[in-house]
Formats: structure tokens, C-alpha cells, sequence
């Protein structure tokens, strides 16, 4: 038994390394394996310790590994990486479905009672654990594209939100106070929390879902860490703990990025806007792929600002043969990556990476910043509030005070686009209007297909 | 109220543990470029999958006889383990994409 606790010691200080590891970009890979063999270890010993009812049950838990870990295998495997964003999703509901259930077969094998705090502490994570299934799903099913914004709009979110908050809460502290819960009492208390995970995940949507993805993220972290307890393993609770402040982290970092509180972002929309925003005058000018390629063969330095448009268009693979063309003529090519572009934290990098994209030509925002005003041409795919120059100069503008990607010194800004419509936001861009900006319309992929054909014919 | 003090009382060990690990937490991963927001995100992600653990130590001091509660605790180790093994995967790909790109 000391040895098993002792081995148990060592998974955890080798998570610790694995996780300090994978936050730097030379030893990320390393400290994943570290991590995986920490809980590996974790697992072993959980398997052998010797418990005071032992029943085993060695049958059912051989038969529950091999399908979760061939499932999780092939899933990993077959996974483009475009469909990053939604797989995380899916994972982190199924970590969160796994405490909920480990909640309720403490509830049934302790007949639903408990002494002290115990109970109110299982139904605690019993309602994290639902809450972070059902939100990852809700997630999930946003960023797979199989719900769309629209159809989740749910009234007095914010309301409904703080009173479904209040009952649960209240009724953790009740049970726990009686120390007893009927089943009926349980299965109501299962569906509102439940409930709950939609009614928190639904209103927020688009460019707000890397900051949904990382919350639920720390959330399971947080649940698992709360299941360490009921279960009192010190590897649970140092490894959820962990996993919550990371997320914790990423989180706050996005809304940084975004310049909005956490709050802000989880109720309301948009925070209202002072005054009237600035009413955005002129005509778009439009250029043809084959004036563009020119104008980019004879440009000294390049830079496509990528957004979440690129990843629908699935534009990343055909932007790297056009930076290789373009290489070739001696034209210096970069991407400005700014942190909170597409659906995920770190959603560009991974695209461009997938392309074959070298990292160092990611430029992140305050590289971009310098290198875009020595820029002739900035190629903007797919992305629109990140460039929006009324976040720097339009105090009534909801946008405003968000860190940016500042074309104000570009040479020359093309936007690749499909019509005029605002981006998620529903903010006008004072950029496309500019005198030296132009606009190529229509699918992005297509566009730079085109802007390539004509580029190997300069 | 109640529940709180005996919470405190019953968990006093616990609670030490918790406040370092936060801590300790928010040390570890200060300083994250944007290259490794999804890997780390993902590798954290995959490391939940802890819960795993949890399922089985339950599903062994589980009733034999006891049908349901053994369905729902496999089901969680099914899915604890999708969310570990898949997490970790997806992670170690990724990771290859990055590091392969670097080597040339």
C-alpha cells in the first residue's frame, strides 16, 4: 500500500512536469507523453489498490477501457484537423458525463445518503458534471455546424441563467443539510442541471466560442478535481485542479484578447455602446484576382491576415502554394495571427500548421502590428472584427478597446470576401471603405485559386 | 452552514491541497504563445480524462449484484476513457504537425 501510494506520489509530480512542459513550444510534445504516462500510472494503481469492499468487478472496467480506448484511438486518428474545435468539445463532454456518473454510482451505492458534507459535495459535482456534458455539447453541436445561433436563442437568457443558478445551489445545500435525497428529487435535480449547461452555453456564439471552449474546458477540469475528493485520490484532485487553472488561464487570455470581461461575455451579448456609433460613408472598390497577382509579384513583403473565414472556406492549403510562388519571386510572405481569431483558442495556428506552414512565419499580435505597417500588401481571409479600425478610434463603437491588427500603415489592404455583410459582431468595418483598400467578393478558396493560376502565369 | 464547518473539518488536509494546486496551476502554465493554445488546451483537455480513475475505484467497491450502478459506472469508464486515450492522441498528433515543420 505505501508503495502504491508512493507511485501514485511520482504520476503526480511527472503531471506537474508534463504540464509545465507542454506550455513551451520545444518540449510541448515530450510533456504530453509525460502526462499520458503519469495518469497511465494513475490508472495501474487505481486498478490494484486495496479498498475496503472489494467486489472488483475487473470484468466490467477490462470491457469499459478497451471500447473507450479503441473509440478514442480511431476518433483521434480520423480527426481532420479542421474539426479540432468540435473534437475538443466532444472530449471534454465525455470527461464531464464521466464525473456526473461517477456522482450518481456514489448516490446509488451509498443509497443516496450522506453524513456531514459528503452528500452536498457529490451533488455539487453531480451538477458540474452535467453542466459540463451538456454545455460541450451544445458546443459541440455550434461549432459542427448542426446548430446554428439562431435556432438557440432562449428567452431572458441572463434570467433564466441566474434563477436556475440559485435553485440548484440552493437545493445542493438543502439535500446535503438533510443529509437524504428521494429518487424523484434526484432525477429532477439531474435535468435542471442539465438544463443548465444549455441555457449557460446557447446565447453565447461565434467569435465568443474560444472563450466558451476553454471555460467548459476548466470546468470538467474543476469536476474531476471535486471527484478526486469523493473518491479520495490525490491524483484526481492535483490533475482536475490543474486542468481548471489552465483553463482558467486560456480563458482570461481570450478575454484579454477580446477586451470584455468574462462576464460579459457569459451574460449579455455585447456590452451596450455609448452614444451613436460613427456612420460609415463611401463605395467599396473592387480588384480582380488577376490585377492582385500582380501587384503581389511585385511586392516586396506580404501579409494574410487569416480569421475564422479561412477555416470555413478550407483556404489554409491553396494560401501556402501561393506563398511558395511567391517565395520563389523573392517576396517576403508572413500571417498575422491574432489570438482570438476563428473558433478555438489557437485555432489559425493549427490550420496553417496542418497546410505545412512554417511557425515562424506566424506573426502574433504585436509582431504582426510591427510588421504589417512595413507591409505592401495585406491579404485579409476570411477575418473582419480583429482588423476593425473602430475598436481603436470609435469610442461608441461596441468593439471598442479591443486589441486589433492595425492596417492604418499598409501600403495596400486587400479583403477577400463573400458579400458586404458585417462580420459576427454586426459592426460595420470603416476598413473596407478606405482609399486604399479593395475588395475581391466570393468564396475564398476560389479567390486565391484564381489569384494563383494568374500568379504562375506573371 | 453546517455542511461548510464539517466540510472544512472533514477535508482540512484536502483543502491545503487544493490552494497549492491552484497555485501551482496558474505558476506551471504562466506564459503560453499562441502556437499552443490548441495543444495545450487539447493536452489539458485529455488530462480531465483523470476521471477515469475515479470510475473505477467506485465500479470496485460496486454491489456485483447491483445491475444499473455497474452499467452507469462501465459507461463512465467508457467515456473517461475516450476523453484520456483520444485526448492524448489528438494532442501527440498535433505535436508532430508542429515539430515536423520545424525540423526543415
Amino acid at each position: 500500500m505505501v508503495v502504491l501510494d508512493f507511485i501514485l506520489f511520482i504520476a503526480a509530480v511527472l503531471l506537474i512536469i508534463g504540464l509545465r512542459k507542454l506550455s513551451h513550444p520545444d518540449s510541448a510534445s515530450r510533456g504530453n507523453t509525460l502526462a499520458a504516462i503519469a495518469l497511465a500510472l494513475g490508472v495501474v494503481v487505481a486498478l490494484i489498490y486495496p479498498l475496503e469492499t472489494q467486489n472488483n468487478n475487473y470484468l466490467f472496467i477490462g470491457i469499459g477501457i478497451l471500447v473507450g480506448a479503441i473509440i478514442g484511438i480511431i476518433s483521434a486518428r480520423k480527426v481532420a484537423m479542421t474539426a479540432m474545435p468540435e473534437m475538443v468539445s466532444l472530449f471534454n463532454g465525455f470527461g464531464g458525463l464521466s464525473a456526473g456518473l461517477i456522482s450518481l454510482v456514489w448516490l446509488i451505492n451509498n443509497g443516496s445518503k450522506g453524513e456531514g458534507s459528503d452528500l452536498g459535495v457529490v451533488l455539487f459535482n453531480l451538477f458540474l458534471g452535467l453542466v459540463a456534458f451538456s454545455g460541450s455539447m451544445i458546443a459541440y453541436g455550434k461549432l459542427s455546424g448542426k446548430l446554428k445561433d439562431e435556432h438557440l436563442k432562449i428567452p431572458f437568457s441572463t434570467v433564466v441563467n441566474i434563477l436556475l443558478l440559485i435553485v440548484t445551489l440552493g437545493a445542493i445545500f438543502y439535500f446535503s443539510y438533510l443529509g437524504v435525497l428521494s429518487t424523484p428529487e434526484l432525477i429532477a435535480f439531474l435535468v435542471i442541471s442539465f438544463i443548465y449547461g444549455v441555457v449557460f452555453v446557447a446565447p453565447i456564439g461565434g467569435a465568443d466560442m474560444p472563450v466558451v471552449i476553454s471555460t467548459l474546458n476548466s470546468l470538467t477540469g474543476i469536476t474531476a478535481a471535486v471527484s478526486g475528493i469523493i473518491t479520495d485520490n490525490k491524483l484526481m484532485l492535483l490533475g482536475g485542479v490543474l486542468v481548471g487553472s489552465s483553463g482558467i488561464i486560456l480563458t482570461l487570455l481570450m478575454c484579454k484578447a477580446m477586451n470584455r470581461p468574462l462576464l460579459s461575455v457569459i451574460f449579455g451579448n455585447f456590452s451596450s455602446s455609448k452614444g451613436e456609433e460613427k456612420q460609415v460613408h463611401g463605395n467599396a472598390k473592387e480588384v480582380t484576382a488577376a490585377d492582385l497577382a500582380v501587384q503581389l509579384a511585385y511586392s516586396q513583403r506580404v501579409c494574410v491576415v487569416p480569421g475564422y473565414g479561412m477555416a470555413v472556406a478550407q483556404a489554409q492549403k491553396i494560401l501556402k502554394e501561393v506563398e511558395e510562388v511567391l517565395e520563389d519571386k523573392d517576396v517576403e510572405f508572413k500571417y498575422a495571427i491574432h489570438p482570438v481569431a476563428g473558433r478555438m483558442p489557437g485555432h489559425m495556428n493549427v490550420l496553417l500548421a496542418e497546410a505545412n506552414v512554417s511557425y515562424d512565419k506566424l506573426l502574433d499580435l504585436d509582431d504582426a502590428n510591427n510588421y504589417l505597417d512595413t507591409t505592401d500588401v495585406a491579404i485579409i481571409v476570411g477575418a473582419n472584427d480583429v482588423v476593425n479600425p473602430s475598436a481603436l478610434d470609435d469610442p461608441a463603437s461596441k468593439i471598442y478597446g479591443m486589441p486589433i491588427l492595425n492596417l492604418a500603415k499598409t501600403k495596400n489592404v486587400v479583403v477577400l470576401k463573400r458579400s458586404m455583410n458585417p462580420g459576427y459582431a454586426g459592426i460595420q468595418n470603416p476598413l473596407f471603405f478606405k482609399d486604399n483598400t479593395k475588395m475581391l467578393f466570393g468564396d475564398a478558396k476560389k479567390s486565391i485559386e484564381h489569384i494563383l493560376r494568374e500568379l504562375k502565369e506573371v | 452552514m453546517e455542511a461548510i464547518i464539517s466540510f472544512i473539518e472533514q477535508n482540512i488536509e484536502i483543502i491545503y491541497l487544493l490552494t497549492f494546486a491552484i497555485f501551482l496551476g496558474f505558476e506551471v502554465i504562466s506564459k503560453i504563445p499562441t502556437v499552443l493554445h490548441t495543444p495545450l488546451m487539447s493536452g489539458s483537455n485529455a488530462i480531465s480524462g483523470v476521471v477515469l480513475i475515479g470510475a473505477i475505484l467506485l465500479i470496485r467497491v460496486t454491489e456485483p449484484t447491483n445491475y444499473f450502478a455497474l452499467i452507469l459506472a462501465t459507461v463512465g469508464i467508457v467515456l473517461g476513457t475516450i476523453n484520456l486515450v483520444g485526448g492524448f492522441a489528438v494532442t501527440g498528433r498535433m505535436l508532430e504537425m508542429f515539430n515536423k515543420k520545424k525540423k526543415k
